[in-house]
């Protein structure tokens, strides 16, 4: 999907400006703006509900809430480092797997690919996009799950097992498991960002360093130091999404509480913690620990995406791109 | 390139090596991810199909254990929520659309932009909390109505910017000839920009649709899901991905084959939505 906008044009042209005023347009301005508005009064209204929710376990625990190791709530100790320990590694590991592939996916379809195979894989790309993330869980439970558990993991851990690592018994669920759905799940994201990153480069680098006799992967190499912050845009994109990420996750990182070094324990992230716990959490405090989880995922998308924003932005010149579909 | 000149030197081989390597892995990568998607979706259609019955459209779910029965209540859930999470969402989108396309020329407009894309990537299940606080709290029941809210919310900033993109294709020379022969410019935004970009709207509201449709975890704590048929908003609610969710992690041999079938069916539908987006943008942008 072509996901520019053209950078902004004065509305109205001359002609525009030259006729009588209406009341009605007035009236249709002020209406419109409304409704425009109300993106950021929903985006503050969500703000200061969660803040107001979580408020209890804010004023109580405050920083402590964050690097606090225990999760423990019926003695109502909330501790939430496990969930953002566990977000960060399951994130880092599709982050491993996924920038790679994608950006090399991003590469064969802007100049390798025969012209006549750039849309279909293109759009094959994109459709992974739509599949759900309960569909990709489900998967992840009876198919992906048992070949980790059986396959992958037993001779990684024969032979590496000494590395804390790879340590462990392998239960299937764990920290590999979600790493590796969320590296599917963001293929899509960082591959069509890097894709219009790199149609953004100007055509005369490239053009350049062929003239000059590089071969195809050296002009690449060229036109990678020109893309370079956008396609820093494109993984914080991805990032974004598999912090975010939540149905896939929960159903197989294993939904446990621990820090563990090993890749293949089972743990707990910020999302899905969210969602197993939110329909049992049976104390007012409980429920405002796992609404400060919810403000903690809030902030840290925000902030993500704002990087992002800037970052793609500065690459293709105010057009504003990478928007999943 | 043809390679006729002998003086490139020893770092020549070494050069074209890499090139062609480098030419391999690209190919290679774009390979494997076409094969996970299909490895995904065969499977997928493997298990599906075969559980796959009248009865799974039109019978509402046996109780644990038994085998049997349908998911036609969480059919018509996600049919409720959608149309309720549409009749707030495009509304609301298309005017936010109109003033980012026909008046957003300053900064704010552009912090809007920033904020519409902030949304479109806040986690969905942060989305379900405010649901949550907003709607469960007050009302002291899960409900369909929360889960509607829920996915309008999803929706919005898919319909803003694809409906701001469309507005924005309308040539300027239209809004121009209306203006010229006298018209105000809100008779001309309805009658003729909004009109000639009705059909890209539409299909950006498709394209907000197929996103919501498969959205789990924003319904988990607002609509909850349910094993009766409501059609009450103030009910909880069953939904296709909740019930695919609820079934998954479910010991028995049969809902995980319900599971599949409706993970087949939604998958499909939204496919289905997905490509008819692409082929009625197709005409335009080609």
């Amino acid at each position: 999907m072509d996901t520019t906008v053209p950078s902004p044009q004065p509305s109205a042209s001359l002609i525009g400006r030259l006729r009588p005023a209406h009341a009605g347009d007035f009236v249709f301005h002020a209406v419109t703006f409304v409704f425009a508005f109300s993106v950021l009064v929903l985006i503050a209204l969500m703000l200061f509900e969660m803040l107001r929710g979580s408020w209890l376990t804010i004023s109580r625990y405050g920083l402590a809430f964050v690097y606090g190791t225990d999760w423990n709530p019926p003695v109502e100790r909330f501790g939430a480092l496990p969930f953002v320990y566990g977000t960060i590694v399951s994130s880092g590991v599709a982050l491993v797997v996924a920038v790679p592939i994608s950006i090399a996916v991003a590469l064969f379809v802007t100049y390798q690919a025969p012209m006549a195979l750039r849309r279909p894989v293109i759009s094959v790309v994109e459709l992974l996009a739509a599949i759900p993330s309960v569909a990709f869980g489900l998967w992840g439970i009876f198919v992906l799950v048992p070949f980790m558990r059986d396959t992958v993991a037993p001779p990684f851990i024969s032979a590496l097992g000494w590395m804390p690592l790879f340590e462990g018994p392998s239960y299937g669920v764990g920290m590999l498991t979600s790493g590796l759905i969320l590296a599917i799940m963001i293929t899509p994201i960082v591959t069509a960002v890097s894709r219009d990153v790199l149609a953004a480069v100007p055509q005369h680098q490239r053009d350049g360093a062929l003239a000059l006799g590089a071969t195809q992967w050296e002009a690449v190499r060229v036109v990678f130091q020109y893309a370079l912050p956008g396609i820093t845009g494109a993984i914080i994109l991805g990032l974004a999404r598999a912090v975010g990420e939540t149905m896939a996750v929960t159903m197989v990182i294993g939904n446990r509480a621990d820090i563990n070094a090993s890749l293949f324990a089972p743990g707990y992230s910020m999302a899905s913690v969210i969602a197993n716990e939110f329909p049992e959490a049976n104390s007012k405090l409980y429920m405002s620990a796992l609404i400060e989880v919810g403000v903690l995922l809030f902030l840290v998308s925000f902030g993500v995406r704002a990087l992002a924003q800037l970052l793609v932005w500065r690459a293709t010149r105010g057009r504003s791109i990478g928007r999943e579909g | 390139m043809s390679a006729t000149a002998p003086q490139y030197g020893r770092g020549y081989r070494w050069r074209i090596a890499l090139d062609a390597a480098a030419r391999l892995a690209t190919g290679a990568a774009a390979v494997l991810v076409i094969a996970i998607l299909v490895i995904i979706l065969a499977y997928m259609a493997y298990k599906g199909v075969g559980s796959l019955d009248v009865a799974f459209f039109t019978e509402l779910p046996k109780p644990a254990g038994e085998t049997g029965g349908g998911i036609v209540n969480a059919i018509a859930g996600s049919l409720i929520m959608l149309a309720l999470a549409m009749a707030i969402s495009v509304p609301v989108g298309i005017l936010a659309a109109i003033y980012l396309s026909e008046f957003g020329t300053g900064l704010f407009a552009q912090i809007l932009r920033f904020l519409t894309d902030v949304l479109a990537g806040i986690p969905s299940i942060v989305v379900g909390i405010f649901a949550y606080t907003l709607i469960v709290l007050p009302m002291r029941s899960f409900s369909g109505l929360a889960g509607g809210v829920a996915l309008a919310i999803i929706m919005l900033p898919v319909v803003v910017r694809t409906s701001e993109e469309t507005l924005r294709l309308v040539p300027q020379s239209l809004r121009d000839a209306g203006l010229a022969v006298g018209a105000p410019k809100w008779r001309v935004t309805i009658d003729v920009v909004l009109a000639s970009a009705a059909s890209g709207i539409a299909t950006g509201v498709l394209l907000a649709v197929s996103r919501a449709m498969g959205e789990t975890a924003p319904l988990l704590f607002t609509a909850l899901g349910s094993t009766l048929w409501t059609t009450s908003l103030h009910k909880p609610m069953a939904s296709i991905p909740a019930q695919i969710y609820s079934y998954s992690i479910s010991p028995y041999d049969d809902w995980h084959r319900k599971a599949w079938a409706a993970a087949f069916t939604l998958v499909l539908l939204i496919l289905a939505l997905n490509l008819a987006v692409r082929y009625l943008t197709r005409s335009r942008h080609a």
